[in-house]
């Protein structure tokens, strides 16, 4: 069966620029096609009208790579919850529906173009401590690094996230505590990831706290997450911040603290 | 020209040790007086940029999406290959590089793939380092799954998302680098030429896609690490973005292409489900480990999967393949699959698939473990099509997936162009005909973690106290002029179609005629009407907007300008290569039971191609492959 779709696109031809609604017709939608699938016929349709088509960032089109990502219908990724906007279907759509087709808009992602956004505060958060330093070359066995089911299971959770941005552009304080909490989980749960943790969530928040809002407990980044990533983790990086900042006072920061490995 | 492959003397297992040894090295102290340019953050560039850059080098890394971490290696699902023998079951580095080279027809280089084989071991430990979270045992230690074409469980993983897990370690060491300074990074930047000064790789021009501004960067080694072409068909399980455009610019500059028609073809992807279709999805192969291949045993089929009786099931792999069952090769599954659509007895409503069944394996391990190794799998598979695989079978087709081939190397990575090194998928070295699973992430890492790191030193050393060329220099004056004249042919064409309506064309030109089964009437028609239809989008493209801005079809023309040039070159490699070998099928030459038969005395060689101009036949050098070790026989999975 297919649709036929109202849509209102943002509009905007670049950062300074104001910005505005546009509406168009799309018909001819199949429920199979992916909702950026949909964009493309809309494109094609514009360009023979002689609009500029829709920029969109997007690239695996299989929910990993995190580069699609806009807000429908007033949610980041659309109405289904737990999907990027690639893997969202139009069989989850009616005939005759008007959809509203919008930006992230956060204070840290400004607009580059139409729905193009520039996140590069994430790459930030991550270049401030978000990895293990292992220069290449000088890794022992990997066997010789035990690590528990569990803790190699809940880890892996944490490191689903696909950076994609959903959870900032859903959060009404414009917070970047979901993304910074997955990564900061992901590697100080493990082993490996102990002799930098308190060193790497103290520099972690801090400049994430230079580009993002503050985190009130919305919940709302929990809700959009593609990756299904828990809020539970920015509890605990709550826990490392303050423990980090308590170390800190006592100067024993940039120390391996083997006692508190937890 | 002759090809030197600079394979070093001596024993296989000593080449690498050897080899290194006798490299010249560049001293700590003098690392930042070179500068070495990496396009391609994905595990191969990201690797080797983030490595180098702890070397000491100053290293200028470039990808085209808006962040390092969504190289298209993030969408690998199913595993990583090492030969740890972890599971103590037979496995060795010797076996893996037996394995590698059969698997890939006896058509890639000896020593290559034994380096890859004894890499492997030290990639699984610097990834275990760096926190990729692979799957574990209760105990506490590294978990394996099993891959095509092995008899081994040597396959780490992580969930159904390895490649995500082994992309964010190469970027998170990468962004290292970068906060320390020795990486300076530029996303949204496609380049779009090689430099070659004095028969030299000098560096390179980019376009920033977002200020549509072209500029220059030179360095003492240019590393070209930009994924693979499976693009050049239009739907294949690439991303969007994958491109031909480094790699052919590189071409067109002098560098040779190497077996541009060894293209995989993956059996398990979603089906083509309409014309829109802007890509196709890939079902990991890990599912082989426990789903079951079958079709109807009558055609056209039209009742529901679980009204199927057992007795009307052909479950075709284990029928053909009893030793390898559903776990044989890529390409011998793909054909398989094909051969039984073809024939009619193809599933689902267009009948345009087959069968992927867990219904035996969740009632022999239960739905909580199907659900644990796959769950991520299951749901994607769940979204895409609306159906459920926890409760009848997943539907399936082979879909176009990987390049073997790439711009020629010799040991060193190096290409016929001195200063300019590719890895990864970019390169044609270590795969042959036919790659098998898991083993892609490997020569990624291994190329960029460890080869690169330990061969580009032996060619800046003979350079230490010369500058890079300038980017003032006539080299890099003629290649911006060259890009931005195209950049503004583009958009002055002044047509009617978009560059993806042409896309689609050539994709279904290569599809039917350089895709799963190929012969030379096809192919000669094919080259014909890729010429055709590239005139016509040099007469009709439309593009709207300005070069000034982010454009985005704009990108997508000159991809598509470049993969109809590669296209003829694919067919001409398929035409002139009269035989069969790995995910090469030429339908004349075939085995009485419909495989792949090789002719070792005629093709046992690498063919490299040089560029002899757009639309004009290119130029076959050929490299040809000694097998010392592991001797050509016919491949058997039976
Ligand atoms: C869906 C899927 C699943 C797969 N699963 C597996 C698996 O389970 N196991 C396995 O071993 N292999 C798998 N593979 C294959 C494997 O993922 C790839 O071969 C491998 O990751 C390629 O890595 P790479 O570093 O060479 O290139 P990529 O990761 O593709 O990176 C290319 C880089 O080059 C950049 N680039 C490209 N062109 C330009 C340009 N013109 N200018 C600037 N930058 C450019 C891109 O921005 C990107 O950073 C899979 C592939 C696919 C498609
Ligand atoms: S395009 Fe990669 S996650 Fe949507």
């Amino acid at each position: 069966m297919n649709l036929s779709l109202t849509l209102k696109v943002w509009r905007q031809q670049g950062p300074d620029d104001e910005g505005c609604f546009e509406t168009y017709q799309a018909n001819d939608i199949t429920e199979h096609m992916s909702f950026l699938e949909m964009l493309d016929v809309v494109n094609e349709q514009l360009l023979a009208e002689n609009k500029e088509p829709i920029a969109f960032d997007h690239d695996c089109r299989e929910g990993i790579c995190g580069m699609c990502g806009v807000v429908i219908n007033g949610k980041p990724h659309g109405p289904n919850g737990g999907t990027t906007t690639c893997q969202l279907h139009m069989r989850h759509f009616k005939s005759g529906d008007t959809i509203t087709v919008e930006p992230w808009r956060a204070r840290a992602f400004p607009v580059i173009k139409d729905l193009v956004v520039n996140r590069g505060a994430f790459d930030k958060i991550i270049q401030a401590g978000g990895f293990i330093t292992a220069p290449t070359g000088g890794a022992q066995d990997a066997n010789l690094t035990l690590v528990s089911k569990a803790t190699a299971d809940t880890a892996m959770d944490a490191a689903a996230c696909i950076g994609c941005g959903a959870c900032v552009a859903a959060c009404p304080n414009g917070a970047g505590q979901l993304f910074t909490a997955a990564k900061v989980s992901h590697l100080n749960l493990l082993p490996q990831g102990q002799p930098e943790r308190w060193a790497r969530v103290t520099s972690m928040v801090d400049t994430m706290e230079t580009y993002f809002g503050s985190c009130t407990n919305y919940g709302e980044c929990e809700a959009v997450c593609p990756a299904g990533i828990s809020i539970n983790f920015i509890a605990q990086m709550n826990r490392d911040y303050l423990r980090a900042k308590f170390k800190d006072k006592r100067g024993q920061i940039r120390q391996v603290d083997v006692a508190d490995e937890g | 020209m002759v090809l030197d492959s600079k394979v070093p003397d001596g024993p296989l297992a000593e080449k690498w040790d050897n080899h290194r040894f006798s490299t010249k090295l560049v001293a700590p102290q003098n690392r930042r007086k070179f500068s070495i340019i990496v396009v391609g953050t994905g595990l191969a560039g990201g690797a080797a940029a983030a490595t180098f850059g702890e070397m000491g080098y100053n290293v200028k890394s470039f990808c085209f999406q808006d962040s390092a971490r969504r190289a298209h290696s993030i969408a690998a699902q199913g595993g990583i290959n090492a030969a740890k023998n972890y599971k103590n079951d037979g496995d060795s580095v010797y076996r893996l590089f037996y394995d590698t080279i059969k698997g890939g027809d006896y058509r890639a280089r000896e020593a290559n793939v034994y380096r890859l084989a004894e890499i492997s071991r030290n990639i699984i430990d610097q990834c275990v380092a760096q926190g990729v979270p692979f799957a574990r045992e209760y105990g506490g230690l590294l978990d394996n799954r099993s891959f095509g074409g092995a008899q081994v469980s040597r396959t780490f993983y992580a969930r159904g998302q390895t490649g995500q897990q082994l992309e964010l370690g190469a970027y998170q060491a990468l962004m290292r680098q970068v906060e320390l300074g020795t990486v300076q990074l530029h996303t949204r930047h496609e380049m779009l030429d090689l430099v070659v000064a004095d028969g030299r790789a000098a560096g390179i021009v980019v376009r920033d896609l977002v200020t549509g501004e072209i500029e220059s960067h030179s360095a003492h080694a240019v590393i070209l690490a930009t994924g693979g072409y499976n693009n050049a068909f239009y739907l294949s399980t690439g991303a969007k973005g994958c491109n031909v455009t480094a790699i052919w610019r590189a071409h067109r500059r002098g560098a040779y292409f190497a077996n541009p028609c060894y293209t995989q073809i993956h059996p398990t992807c979603i089906p083509v489900s309409g014309d829109y279709q802007s890509k196709l999805t890939l079902m990991s192969e890990s599912l082989r480990n426990d789903g079951r291949v079958w079709a109807a045993t009558k055609q056209d089929e039209n009742r529901k999967p679980g009204d199927i009786p057992e007795s009307e099931r052909d479950y075709f792999l284990e029928r053909r393949y009893p030793s390898f069952g559903n776990l044989v090769p890529r390409d011998v599954a793909s054909r398989a699959a094909k051969k039984v659509v073809d024939d009619g007895f193809g599933v689902g409503d267009i009948h345009n698939g087959v069968y992927l069944d867990f219904a035996d394996a969740i009632a022999r391990l239960g739905r909580a473990t199907i659900e644990q190794r796959y769950g991520n799998l299951f749901d994607m598979y769940a979204k895409i099509t609306g159906d459920d695989p926890y409760k009848s079978p997943m539907r399936i087709y082979p879909a176009v997936h990987y390049t073997m081939g790439g711009l020629w190397v010799d040991y060193n990575l190096m290409s016929n162009l001195p200063g300019l090194f590719v890895a990864g998928e970019a390169n044609f070295s270590d795969h042959g005909a036919n790659r098998l699973g898991a083993s892609a992430l490997m020569q990624g890492l291994a190329d960029g973690y460890f080869v690169l790191p330990a061969t580009v030193p032996g060619e800046l050393a003979n350079q230490l106290g010369s500058a890079p060329v300038a980017t003032t220099d006539a080299a890099f004056r003629d290649a911006e002029e060259a890009v931005t004249e195209r950049v503004s042919r583009f958009l002055g064409t002044g047509g009617s179609h978009s560059p993806d309506f042409y896309h689609r064309k050539l994709g279904r030109i290569l599809w039917d005629n350089c895709g799963m089964a190929r012969n030379a009437g096809g192919l000669k028609k094919a080259i014909e009407e890729i010429g055709n239809l590239r005139e016509d989008f040099e007469r009709d493209l439309k593009i709207l907007g300005n070069g000034d801005s982010l454009n985005q079809s704009l990108e997508k023309a000159g991809r598509v300008a470049d993969f109809f040039e590669l296209g003829q070159l694919m067919c001409q490699d398929a035409l002139h290569r009269e035989e069969s070998c790995g995910g090469h099928f030429r339908e004349e030459h075939q085995t009485p039971d419909g495989e792949a038969l090789r002719d070792d005395d005629k093709f046992a060689y690498v063919a490299a191609w040089e560029h002899a101009g757009t639309g004009k036949p290119a130029t076959l050098h050929k490299e040809d492959l000694v097998f010392e070790y592991a001797h050509p026989s016919q491949r058997s999975y039976k």
